[in-house]
């Protein structure tokens, strides 16, 4: 009886009371509107189910089970895992054997390259939106706003340069050269938000601590850094989501073997000359959605706190 | 605490933490650099260069114990190299006459420019492109607006499954623009397509979304707004959630309408959110080009100037003109984006 009540409260069943809380009837409006709102993700996950053949029957098909009766006879399909199996490896000729399509390794690159260079966004940004709250420099404004405006240019602005120095460089197509260009992108936004968490911390146990005679670095890893743990998640889910499907800078610097999932999704499912491969791009795309859903969903309550605290003056 | 004599120095003393020096020599040598030699030489010279100047603030703000230097530099080289630079070069490019696929490369002055302003631009087919783009920022930018608002009021109560639902609201955004705009093709497509499907029931006709500008349109915008309006919602959402409960008991206590509640009390929080949101978005909307390529690859009149940009650049490698278009195009979203602030400044002082 014990365990009931704790399972209940985490899934949000307390008594509604107070202002801005609302029962069961509020839930259902937005149940409705959720499920709508998630309808073409649910559309894609259910074509990665499909068998291939089904993908583009009229009427088109539309669910895996018929709900007890309640979708009828010819929208419904029979669910299959095969196109998962196929993501990986499949033949690419007719009636040829299986190949090794190599999406494992585009997988792999998608998941260094976003996380190494969040993170390292992160790691300077942090850094620096520190240094601009608690020792602000002369102009400091300025640089902040400069730092802004390279958010602000259209990222076409920047790709020819940067296609022609890393080209110079022989940095296209490399790890480091992606990483790079993903961080520096992610900074401007990470010093900004991280920026606003600092400057809501209160300086009194700072200065407590400067009294008690801790050093300038143990201020900053033992008592401010603890403090702003729900930015650090809410900025690292932001970045993750915008680094995790960027296109345009992966399609033109990134090579064979550093090929990132969109750019390689793309490729697959419209070479050929066949047709795209809708069964196909839709279980890579629903396999690829897993890990940053994942992430969003264990670091929501951060996120939604973290954004919080992080735009909003108190 | 540095006085302000410590931190005037001459400017031509040679110490390892004279940074103003530094820059002076460094900037004139990597001029020099870039005219004299090869790219591929002069980029590595320009390299060791700021590696040097970032060194001597190093040395400069390790010796007055100057943190706020310290904990900034690697942010600021990492953004120099990264962006700064390359739009400096960039810059340059847009002066001389230069194409990614040829080795020739001449000084031209600023006839890239009005090339783009006369010839490119003005001619009736780009500024159709640049009109498109106005309309797609516009009604992108409005949709994003108030879908992302109704869902944020729709979130900001708690209720049971809250948490649940609110991660399916934010899954379109977690999506990968080339599957969804590839997808949105299928939901639109005249005859496998869901909508057509349902559309043909109901009419008894054929439907075809985008075989008409406004279709074409409305077909972008919908995909456009759908991927983004969680972004809208959760920082309006951010504000709502940060609206003192108290306000809302004195208001109820006080007997204050709904509608004014909302302007009195609740506005006033989600404001700066709402700018903020509404600023990010334009910006996004004006570089909108995946989901045109996607959806219609410019056909029935969706071009956007940033499409067109993709191809003058990428395809025909008219890699200067390109640049020049891309200033020309800056110009434009720093306009904006200024009146903006300015906008919202003027707003927040107001009240």
């Amino acid at each position: 009886m014990s365990a009931v009540p704790s399972i209940l409260e985490k899934l949000g069943f307390r008594k509604a009371s107070g202002v801005g809380e609302a029962g069961w009837g509020h839930t259902l409006l937005v149940v409705v509107v959720a499920f709508i709102y998630f309808l073409p993700v649910l559309m894609i996950i259910f074509t990665a189910l499909k068998p291939a053949t089904e993908a583009l029957s009229v009427p088109p098909t539309l669910s895996p089970t018929s709900l007890f009766g309640l979708i009828p006879e010819q929208f419904v399909f029979a669910p299959t895992l095969e196109n998962f199996t196929s993501v990986f490896s499949r033949s690419m000729t007719v009636g040829g054997a299986p190949e090794d399509t190599g999406f494992d390794r585009f997988f792999f690159n998608s998941i260094v390259i976003a996380s190494v260079s969040v993170l390292l966004a992160l790691i300077i940004g942090t850094l620096a939106a520190y240094g601009f709250s608690r020792y602000p420099l002369k102009g400091n404004d300025t640089y902040l706003f400069i730092i802004l405006t390279t958010r602000m240019l259209p990222a076409i602005v920047v790709i020819i340069p940067v296609i022609l120095m890393f080209r110079v460089v022989g940095l296209s197509g490399s790890y480091i050269g992606i990483i790079m260009l993903y961080t520096a992108f992610n900074l401007a936004f990470t010093i900004w938000m991280m920026k606003s968490f600092f400057d809501e911390l209160s300086p009194d146990v700072e200065d407590a601590a400067r009294i008690d005679g801790s050093s300038e670095a143990k201020v900053f890893l033992k008592i401010c850094l603890p403090q702003v743990v729900a930015g650090l998640a809410a900025t690292f889910v932001f970045g993750l989501i915008l680094t995790w499907n960027e296109f345009l800078f992966a399609l033109l610097l990134t090579g064979v073997d550093t090929r990132t999932v969109p750019v390689a999704m793309n490729q697959a499912v419209s070479s050929g000359g066949r047709g795209t491969d809708w069964t196909l791009l839709a279980s890579i795309e629903t396999l690829f959605l897993i890990p940053v859903f994942l992430v969003t969903f264990f670091l929501q309550n951060h996120l939604l706190r973290g954004v919080t605290f992080g735009t909003v003056k108190r | 605490m540095t006085t302000a004599n410590a931190s005037t120095q001459p400017l031509f003393t040679i110490s390892a933490d004279n940074w103003k020096l530094a820059i002076l020599i460094g900037f004139f040598a990597s001029v020099l650099a870039a005219i004299a030699l090869p790219a591929s030489v002069s980029f590595w010279i320009v390299g060791i260069i700021a590696a040097l100047i970032a060194a001597t603030f190093v040395v400069n703000a390790y010796r007055r114990k100057y943190y706020g230097g310290l904990l900034v530099a690697p942010a600021i080289a990492v953004l120099f190299v990264m962006n700064i630079f390359p739009l400096l070069w960039s810059l340059g490019l847009s002066f001389f006459a230069y194409q990614s696929n040829q080795q020739s490369i001449r000084f031209v002055g600023l006839n890239n420019y009005i090339k783009v302003l006369t010839n490119d631009i003005t001619a009736p087919d780009n500024w159709d492109a640049l009109i498109n783009t106005a309309m797609f920022v516009v009604f992108t930018v409005s949709a994003q607006m108030i879908v992302g608002f109704l869902l944020a009021l729709l979130f900001a109560k708690q209720f049971p499954l809250r948490k649940y639902l609110l991660i399916l609201v934010l899954t379109p955004m977690m999506l990968s623009v080339v599957a969804s705009g590839v997808f949105f093709t299928y939901y639109f497509d005249p005859t496998f397509g869901i909508l057509s499907y349902v559309m043909g029931n109901i009419t008894g006709e054929q439907f075809i979304l985008m075989d008409n500008k406004v279709g074409a349109v409305a077909g972008i915008v919908f995909a456009d707004a759908w991927m983004w309006s969680p972004f809208v919602m959760l920082l309006v959402l951010a504000g709502l959630v940060s609206v003192p409960k108290y306000l809302y008991e004195a208001a109820a206590i006080d007997r204050v309408g709904s509608w004014r509640r909302f302007w009195t009390i609740t506005f006033p929080y989600i404001r700066g959110l709402l700018m903020l949101a509404l600023l990010f978005r334009t910006i996004e909307a004006f570089k909108l080009a995946d989901l045109v390529i996607l959806l219609t690859k410019g056909g029935n009149d969706t071009m956007t100037i940033s499409y067109h940009l993709i191809r003058i650049a990428n395809e025909q490698n008219k890699t200067s003109e390109g640049a020049a278009i891309s200033y020309v195009m800056l110009f434009m979203v720093i306009v904006l984006t200024n009146l903006y602030l300015y906008l919202a400044n003027r707003r927040s002082q107001e009240s």
